[in-house]
């Protein structure tokens, strides 16, 4: 189900395998061009394959090891576990269970990491999805993270920086979950009324409830090459619509051209990128508190 | 009368074609109403009505998803569901509340924002994110009155508001139940318990503490249309008269407040306990 990167086994007990043995986790395949690359290369190029240039997706620590201050973040709100407001079951398999056993076998309790860290030095609340948790859908727990990060950020003074790939609302979780767009939404207006910026990546699969919330009200928005970002899935579309879509729809570049993001990055240049916007928008900070010009535009 | 309905029978009933719709409400409801038309970007959605008049005696904006009575009209209102021209037209016409302080009311009645290549070019998702903060900041006072389908991002895009009310046998759901069923079983003719599952009924929202006010149909609305609008009107204008009171006593900081709140103490998660976390 997810296409999280993560190094291809070889299967010793399989007979009938005559291709040549590959080293257990030394190598991995890309999965655009088929590229065989050597793990720690791939590491060094942040999961980025050196052939082809795609953008592997990653997951939440992953994602906070290629953007994040080596050892500057510190995780928030870790123990918020949702409380299946539905009593969701289908198929015989209560939603609580599943999300229980898959916090475990993934290491997340939710689909959001939240917490704060430095980026090329300068501190931020930063939010990062995690796709392997129910498609990184948004649900109460999301939203409730999401809501006290910026709250906190409000309090702390700090910018805000998101990073979101995700499914849509998370179905589960019902009306409970679409009230997560408003909710997070609202947080974010206060961020805004305060002059703190936001700034949002959106990375490959960015669909539904989140494209359509939170990670658009940003006041710069960031894509990565070749993500794959709407609000209905290409399937949907073409279900409804039956129409071919066109070839590179709903990329980064189709969204760049339509003038919906800011640019794309490539994800090296991504922490850089960052810190520069966010030091030029607070850059006339202390000028503003100088000359009381400015007053009024807050509020 | 209705009480007893399933889940899948009350969306058979909000998805009627008798149902009234928006245009019904407005016709019954208000005076001296104009319809403003248009975005001032690209076109005008005929899936979403807007315009001003007076409720009773104070003077409003009102905006609303359109669907059709026959299957003509229901092309041409794209079966009501909206474009992003739609929702801009809908954000422009809440700044025109909020310039000239009248209070906002919205009907909501759409399947879902519609899904097609021109409205992920036009950026449908920004044009309802865009919606969603310009509500959450609106300084006149917001009812919202869920009168049919309330279909996910393109319901919720008009329904950030201060009392969100719901006919009894109006829906409002994340995902359509084909959909749902779609995703869970592969079959959407499974459907009716995806309904279910999904506890979209406006009893399950009250209980859920989503909405704030069921609005009974002793009969569904479509065999009482007119006796449905005035049960509408009787609820819009109590909430609205509560509201109002607030706005002008205590001014629009108390209001968005309260605003905030209300979406801020809906909390449905659990911390874990320490045992549990091995």
């Amino acid at each position: 189900m997810s296409r999280v990167w993560r190094p291809r086994r070889k299967q010793p007990d399989n007979p009938e395998s005559t291709g040549p043995m590959i080293p257990d986790d030394l190598w991995v395949k890309c999965e655009r061009c088929r590229e065989l690359i050597y793990v720690r290369e791939f590491e060094r190029q942040l999961y980025v394959c050196p052939r082809c240039g795609y953008h592997a997706r990653l997951t939440a620590q992953q994602r906070i090891a290629t953007l994040v201050d080596h050892n500057t973040f510190t995780a928030w709100d870790t123990d918020l576990i949702t409380g299946d407001p539905l009593q969701f079951v289908a198929l015989g398999e209560s939603y609580r269970e599943k999300a229980r056993q898959t916090a475990q076998r993934i290491g997340e309790n939710e689909a959001l990491v939240t917490g704060q860290g430095s980026i090329c030095g300068v501190p931020v609340a930063i939010a990062v999805t995690e796709f392997r948790f129910f498609g990184a859908s948004m649900g109460a727990v999301f939203g409730e993270k999401l809501v006290r990060l910026v709250e906190r950020a409000c309090e702390r003074r700090l910018p805000v920086v998101t990073v979101s790939s995700s499914g849509g609302a998370r179905m589960q979780e019902g009306a409970v979950a679409l009230m997560q767009l408003a909710r997070t939404i609202a947080a974010f207006r206060r961020l805004t009324d305060q002059q703190l910026p936001h700034i949002a990546v959106l990375v490959d699969p960015c669909y539904g409830g989140v494209t359509a919330s939170y990670a658009t009200s940003a006041d710069v928005i960031f894509a990565e090459p070749g993500a794959m970002i709407g609000f209905a899935g290409p399937r949907v579309i073409e279900q409804v619509t039956r129409q071919k879509l066109p070839k590179g729809f709903q990329t980064a570049e189709f969204l760049l051209a339509h003038g919906m993001i800011d640019a794309v990055v490539q994800r090296r240049e991504l922490p850089q990128r960052i810190a520069t916007v966010i030091s030029v928008l607070q850059g006339n900070r202390q000028k503003a508190k100088e000359r009381p010009v400015v007053e009024g535009i807050t509020q | 009368m209705t009480e007893t309905l399933s889940a899948w029978e009350r969306v058979t009933l909000a998805r009627h074609p008798q149902r009234p719709h928006t245009l019904h409400y407005i016709q019954d409801l208000l005076h001296d109403f104009v319809e403003l038309h248009g975005d001032r970007l690209y076109a005008d959605d005929p899936a979403i009505v807007g315009g001003i008049g007076y409720f009773n005696d104070w003077a409003v904006v009102v905006i609303g998803h359109q669907k059709g009575e026959t299957t003509q009209e229901n092309v041409r209102r794209n079966f009501g569901m909206p474009h992003p021209e739609g929702y801009r037209k809908s954000e422009r016409l809440m700044r025109l509340a909020e310039r000239f302080t009248l209070p906002l009311i919205t009907f909501i009645d759409t399947p879902a924002a519609d899904p097609g290549l021109g409205s992920e070019e036009r950026g449908q998702a920004w044009a309802i994110s865009s919606c969603l903060q310009t509500m959450a900041a609106l300084r006149v006072p917001i009812v919202t009155v869920v009168i049919g389908e309330g279909g996910s991002g393109g319901a919720l895009a008009i329904s950030v508001a201060d009392r969100i009310l719901m006919l009894e046998n109006a829906v409002y759901t994340v995902a359509s139940p084909e959909a749902c069923a779609s995703i869970l079983w592969r079959d959407p003719a499974r459907a009716p318990e995806a309904a279910t599952a999904l506890r979209l009924t406006a009893a399950d929202l009250a209980a859920l503490g989503i909405i704030d006010e069921v609005i009974p149909e002793p009969v569904p609305a479509h065999e009482a249309p007119h006796e449905t609008i005035q049960r509408v009107g009787a609820a819009l204008a109590r909430h609205l008269h509560e509201l109002c009171a607030t706005w002008t006593a205590q001014g629009y900081d108390a209001l968005l407040a309260k605003r905030y709140q209300k979406y801020r103490q809906l909390n449905y998660w659990e911390l874990q306990s320490a045992n549990a976390s091995q």
